[in-house]
């Protein structure tokens, strides 16, 4: 099973090798990576996803909190959160697909912050689910180049 | 008052109590030797090798459970010491490690003896650092001594750029560690300690299986107690010998793959286990999935990662084993609950009694070859069982493990988590340097000894006393034996063509040397060896036909044992 893991650590030398390395050492998949200071310059927020059973994802957050300079792990599976990802595409826009690649634009709410004579680059955000919907409509048009960021996510309300 | 970095180090040191450090020199960090020239709290001793040098500074903190400290220079100074680190994090030894490293400004350079040992060393410390700033230099050997020494201990490496220890600052030693990341939870919670009780109570064939966290924690007093309430029988793994007195006639000595007969039916019959300290190692569980089918678990362990990670564990508790054990007897001790316990689980009892009888640990004795079983038993006689054994890794470890009775923690060092070869003449001399008063003995292999054997110039040099008894039966004899079982008998590159000679070599370095060829020979040999002063080599050979049993091949149950 997937999990959002969201871990609050020392914004200091070193520290995503620690956490990096931890994973691949033990043999941990990390599906994405995410790492930002948070409102305390001192102290940075990665997001991670991972994956594994009941027993390695229990491992996964026990190594996490032994740690040093990590200061807290927080496993947001049955929680409550906002969850994003940010996505850039180049898409092919000439011909008939222009127009397409126009309405879907609109439809996910995403936007185009460059043009080139046959091609756009989208950005969008938005949760997991409309982030795999948008790529899939997108492919029949020919996506050239996507860069995602990973996921982020917060926990709701308070 | 502004001191340089290299004097705040070692004013550091010393304050913290350090009195004795294990190092080699060189050009990173010479300032700090510069230091120690002047200073006369903290004694250096000089190894010659930095793999050797790690391993003292190990075998002093096993033998003594105050923290071990090593200090190397740069470069591969600092690589030589990854092995002695990752031995020291198998088996969670208090170890500080103090590397030289280049200036900061040549980080990353490729600079000459530069290398990336905060990199290279992660995964085998517990913590580590790179030092930036003189400033910050007191902190961090306070909070490296506050890590390795706490929680469930381990080695701490601190690396510091040239430019750290000629820069200068205010010695400033922080009165009290304050890491918000680290918070080792001692207390176990009461509980579940309630509740490990109950489970334990409404069983019938209980037992205790103890591993090194219980001499880590100081415990075994607690363990012992418990166990007499009880009459719980405990079996210990290899890192737990001496943690609870072998010649009990509730120990079932050691289990695992080469572990006693009546351990390991206890384990595979028991309807409850009380893992104390240990961490259910693949060598302890043989086969996971037919590992005490019947057994509800209960895990004490002061590290939540050792608790579920290889077994489900059906009431775990997180603590430091004294704090759990005391909440634990407290709840049982002079209550009729314990009188009745004991007398319902009488019948077990007596069926590993029976277990024990019919397959002790055994070997066939011979008039002809030595057996090497017979030399461990012998140096058990001649040291009454209170020498501080360390051991090599193989089959020496096992006889050494197999047939000296062990009484009491600490008196047992070896490369457990590891198995690292050459670990036992420099963890001897490190333990004999913490506890000059006591006899030191390694038992060795003819394979290990020559892994390290560079130390003995060491002991020489500073008159370490410690006896290593050389089991030599001219193979690398644990891997010989998994050939001989498993791969046809077919010895690929174990064979050790009776090189170098042991006794000149001990001569060439200024130790004594002593040699028993028969087996009559053997008790009078060692009595000399012991009776010796100063550094001795004593090389027995030994019978290289045999084998270490009981067995449990890799891979398969507990119950699937070779016997003798």
């Amino acid at each position: 099973m997937r999990h959002t893991i969201s871990v609050l650590v020392e914004n200091e030398f070193g520290v995503l090798s620690r956490v990096s390395g931890l994973f691949s050492g033990r043999g941990f998949n990390i599906e994405s990576l995410c790492v930002a200071e948070t409102m305390d310059p001192k102290v940075s927020r990665m997001t991670l996803v991972t994956s594994g059973n009941d027993q390695i994802v229990e491992q996964i957050l026990k190594q996490l909190n032994k740690l040093v300079p990590v200061l807290k792990v927080i496993d947001f599976t049955g929680v409550d959160t906002v969850d994003r990802e940010l996505v850039l595409v180049k898409v092919n826009a000439d011909g008939e697909g222009k127009p397409e690649v126009l309405r879907l634009v609109d439809i996910f709410r995403a936007r185009i912050v460059d043009v080139a004579p046959r091609c756009y680059t989208i950005e969008m955000t938005g949760g997991e689910g409309k982030v795999q919907a948008f790529l899939q409509m997108l492919r029949p048009l020919g996506i050239r180049e996507i860069v995602r960021t990973g996921k982020i996510a917060i926990a709701r309300g308070m | 008052m502004q001191m340089t970095g290299a004097e705040i180090f070692v004013k550091a040191l010393a304050d913290l109590g350090v009195d004795v450090v294990f190092g080699y020199p060189g050009g990173a960090i010479l300032h700090v030797y510069d230091a120690l020239f002047k200073n006369m709290k903290v004694r250096h001793m000089l190894c010659r090798h930095e793999q050797g040098a790690v391993h003292m500074a190990d075998g002093y903190a096993r033998a003594s459970g105050r923290t071990g400290v090593c200090l190397v220079t740069s470069g591969p100074g600092a690589t030589n010491t990854v092995t002695g680190l990752a031995t020291a994090y198998m088996d969670s030894i208090p170890v500080v490690v103090f590397t030289g490293q280049v200036p900061t400004l040549l980080i990353g350079n490729d600079a000459f003896q530069e290398a990336d040992i905060v990199g290279i060393s992660r995964p085998c410390t517990k913590h580590n650092y790179l030092v930036k700033e003189t400033k910050d230099l007191a902190r961090i050997v306070k909070e490296a001594f506050y890590i390795a020494s706490t929680g469930r201990p381990g080695p701490v490496l601190v690396d510091i750029p040239k430019d750290v220890l000629t820069g200068s600052a205010r010695y400033d030693l922080p009165k009290e560690v304050s890491l918000r990341g680290y918070h080792p939870n001692y207390e176990g919670h009461p509980r579940q300690v309630e509740s490990a009780i109950r489970m334990l109570l409404s069983r019938e064939r209980p037992v205790v299986y103890a591993g090194g966290g219980v001499i880590l924690s100081n415990s075994s007093a607690e363990l012992a107690e418990l166990s007499r309430v009880l009459s719980l029988p405990v079996t210990t793994t290899l890192m737990g010998m001496g943690a609870f007195p072998g010649s009990d006639p509730l120990s079932l000595g050691m289990l695992g793959m080469h572990g006693t007969y009546a351990a390991n039916m206890a384990i595979s019959n028991s309807d409850v286990i009380l893992a104390v300290g240990a961490r259910f190692d693949d060598r302890v569980t043989g086969k996971v999935s037919e590992f005490a089918p019947h057994a509800k678990i209960i895990h004490i362990d002061i590290d939540p990662t050792s608790i579920q990670k290889n077994v489900p564990v059906d009431i775990p508790i997180v603590g430091d084993l004294k704090d759990v054990l005391r909440k634990m007897i407290k709840l049982v001790k002079g209550k009729k609950e314990a009188a009745a316990y004991r007398g319902k689980t009488a019948a077990w009892r007596g069926q590993i009694a029976s277990w024990a009888k019919t397959h002790p640990l055994t070997y066939k004795p011979s008039k002809g070859k030595i057996k090497p079983q017979y030399v461990v038993e012998q140096v058990y006689k001649l040291t009454k069982g209170k020498a501080i054994i360390a051991t090599e890794v193989g089959q020496n470890q096992m006889w050494a493990a197999q047939f000296y009775t062990y009484e009491q923690p600490r008196t047992f060092l070896s490369s457990g988590g590891l198995g690292t070869m050459g670990y036992g003449l420099p963890a001897a001399i490190g333990a004999q340097v913490a506890m000059p008063g006591r006899l030191v003995v390694d038992i060795a292999g003819d394979g290990s000894i020559q892994m390290n054997i560079q130390e003995l110039a060491t002991a020489v040099q500073y008159r370490i006393p410690v006896k290593v008894v050389i089991l030599n039966n001219g193979t690398l004899g644990m891997v010989r034996q998994w050939q001989e079982l498993f791969f046809e008998g077919k010895y690929s590159q174990t064979c050790l063509p009776r090189i170098p000679d042991f006794v000149k070599l001990a001569e060439a370095y200024g130790a004594k040397g002593f040699r028993a060829e028969k087996t009559e020979q053997v008790p009078e040999v060692l009595r000399k060896g012991f009776a010796a002063e100063g550094p001795v080599l004593i090389d027995v050979t030994v019978d290289p036909g045999e084998l270490v049993y009981p067995m449990v091949p890799a891979g398969a149950s507990l119950t699937e044992m070779l016997l003798v």
